[in-house]
């Protein structure tokens, strides 16, 4: 084992220095039909309390919310005396600036150092206030709160679970050198988990956000390890004969399922993420690849060419026979369960391109969601709302974001260099 | 915030120590028994450019040939054909390289000290991890032939690159083609 750590001094780092040379930016390619007009007025005192980029927390709730394609973010004249979420408030005012809601708030320096941070939601159309929160905070935490505000006002106005607090992991592509790295859901604080002179591919979150299995090819070909994101080590969970690869965790984080090519052809199989106590699922003639989960934990969606093409089938994580799940088509590979468990995301040949499709489970009706050639590695977030995925734009690889209802597009890019493989990570505790 | 700090300082760390141990034995589990091929890991930043076949003259321990250049280092060789060429996601072996194949089997026979490893890949469309599948069932297809030929097991591993190392970077037909591919490597060469 001593030769591996060598390698490990070598390959792994984590880039404190380089991490603010690039970061992925975000631009809204399109947008909900209907919008929630809102007003984050500043914060009374939230000068006193910026982030790096000298972005104060009302901007940074704006830009969130502005993102998700849900809201659109008014402008806000500067108010005196600048109301609080303790002022009462002219909703009659708010109304003639169009603002269906409003934020108000405050910040405070506290004795010891920190900062106390206080907001409150206001539906205007109904004259009332919807609730507030209370924080208490380092300055270090300027963002982070502004998203758990952001979280907060986006659950209240449409019913489910804000995903701003989350992050994301994917793979920059430089030359010849290849970063996994992991940003908040905005594109902010990229960190590098491993830089490497070879591939690093599907990068998948342990439930509790805390590991990234991945593949990487540092050893000449495909070896699957898993990482914890606070600790630059890396462990080896499968590195059999042939190639080991499309690593997916059991929603208890206590197995991982894996494509193994020990046995001849690409099988699925499981194991622990310590790579003990390895099991064989699939026994087809065929390949047998990108298991994925169902959220309940019962089924193990994958793609196989057994029937001649490439296309999805489930199979208890018991084992038993395969359902064939696509039909439509001559390739649909890989499938991705919503979180809620109703529908797939898969990606699907149409006509020459590969494109996002979404397959209802329930009533098989299919949706293609993007018109773009050559898309990969679709992943859900959290909140099932939008789905991020890996595609070539202008002949650089770009991630985007597209709703579930194919209406609202993203697309994140980052200066020289292609971005592919996004994983998207677990709704923060 | 103090788990991200000892982060920080361990990476650090980290890309301060330039120096690359040599690996001295392959790591466990790679199979991977060539001489040479257990090359120092690409350090923090560098670009760690594959080797390319050498075409120079240097088979200490393997000369098959008695001078001159090795058969499978001559351009004017059938053995200097190292590709198989396949369609959009098909892995069988098309009949015009069959021969090619052949010859490689007969050469690995005659030279039992030689090993070969078949690295199979795939164009860019389509789910990366279904092209590591792809690839590696392109490059056992042609393992299989070799074995058929009489190859012996141990001379020869297959692995799968999928998607991930195109000879050609376009997005086009052309680049394509030339990407869905089996490649034959010997000894030194990987």
């Amino acid at each position: 084992m001593r030769p591996m750590r060598n390698l490990l001094a070598a390959v792994l780092v984590l880039f404190a220095a380089c991490s603010a040379h690039a970061q992925l930016s975000i631009e809204i390619t399109g947008a909900g039909a209907q919008r929630i007009p809102i007003a984050v007025a500043p914060l009374a005192g939230e000068g006193a309390l910026l982030d790096a980029s000298g972005a104060g927390i009302s901007a940074i709730v704006r830009a969130d919310l502005e993102r998700s394609g849900l809201f659109r973010g008014l402008e806000v004249p500067r108010l005196v005396p600048q109301p609080t979420e303790a002022s009462s408030v002219n909703y009659a005012e708010w109304r003639s600036r169009l603002a269906d809601a409003l934020v108000l708030g405050s910040v405070a320096a506290r004795p010891d150092g920190r900062f106390e941070v206080r907001f409150r939601l206001y539906d205007v159309l109904k004259q009332s206030a919807l609730g507030g929160v209370a924080y208490t905070l380092t300055r270090e935490q300027v963002r982070a709160t502004a998203h758990r505000i952001a979280d907060y006002v986006y659950e209240k106005l449409t019913g489910e679970k804000g995903v701003f607090s989350t992050r994301i992991a994917y793979v920059v592509k430089r030359g010849e050198r290849y970063e996994l790295q992991v940003a908040d859901a905005d594109g902010a604080n990229e960190q590098a988990m491993l830089v490497s002179g070879e591939p690093i591919i599907s990068p998948a979150w342990s439930p509790d956000g805390r590991r990234l299995a991945y593949v990487s090819f540092q050893n000449k070909k495909p070896i699957v390890y898993v990482q914890d994101i606070e600790v630059p080590k890396q462990q080896i969970v499968a590195n059999f004969k042939g190639s080991n690869s499309a690593p997916a965790w059991s929603p208890d984080g206590k197995r991982l399922a894996l494509a193994l090519t020990r046995d001849g052809n690409s099988q699925i199989y499981l194991v622990n993420p310590d790579g003990s106590n390895v099991q064989r699922l699939t026994r087809s003639g065929g390949i047998d690849t990108e298991p994925f989960y169902s959220p309940d934990g019962e089924w193990l969606y994958f793609t196989s060419d057994r029937g001649g093409s490439p296309q999805i089938y489930r199979m208890s994580t018991r084992g038993g026979e395969a359902q064939r799940i696509t039909f439509e088509g001559g390739y649909n590979v890989s499938p991705r369960v919503s979180p809620d468990g109703r529908s797939l995301a898969y990606i699907a040949r149409n006509g020459g391109k590969f494109q996002v499709a979404l397959l209802e489970l329930a009533t098989r009706q299919v949706q293609v969601l993007t018109d773009s050639d050559l898309d990969e590695s679709p992943s859900f977030a959290p909140n099932g709302r939008v789905i991020l995925l890996a595609t070539i734009v202008a002949g650089r690889g770009v991630l985007t974001a597209v709703s579930a209802d194919g209406r609202v597009k993203q697309r994140l890019t980052v200066t020289a260099g292609d971005v592919r493989e996004p994983a998207w990570g677990p709704l923060n505790k | 915030m103090r788990a991200l700090w000892a982060i920080l300082i361990a990476s650090a760390l980290a890309a301060c120590a330039t120096t690359q141990t040599p690996d001295t034995q392959p790591p466990a589990g790679v199979e991977d028994r060539a001489p040479g091929a257990a090359r120092p890991a690409p350090g923090p930043g560098t670009q760690g450019v594959p080797a390319k076949p050498v075409t120079g003259v240097d088979l200490t321990g393997d000369k098959p040939a008695a001078a001159g250049v090795a058969p499978h280092r001559d351009p004017a060789n059938v053995l200097s054909q190292r590709s198989v060429y396949y369609d959009f996601d098909k892995y069988d072996i098309k009949d015009e390289f069959k021969p090619v194949i052949e010859a490689h089997a007969r050469y690995l026979r005659e030279n039992a000290s030689l090993k070969m490893l078949i690295q199979g890949n795939t164009d860019e469309r389509g789910s990366r991890e279904y092209n590591i599948a792809l690839g590696q069932r392109r490059s056992e297809g042609v393992k299989r032939m070799l074995l058929l030929l009489g190859v012996r097991e141990e001379q020869v591993e297959a692995v799968s690159l999928g998607e991930e190392k195109p000879k050609e970077a376009g997005h086009t037909e052309e680049a394509w083609t030339r990407n869905r591919r089996s490649d034959m490597l010997y000894t030194g060469e990987y």
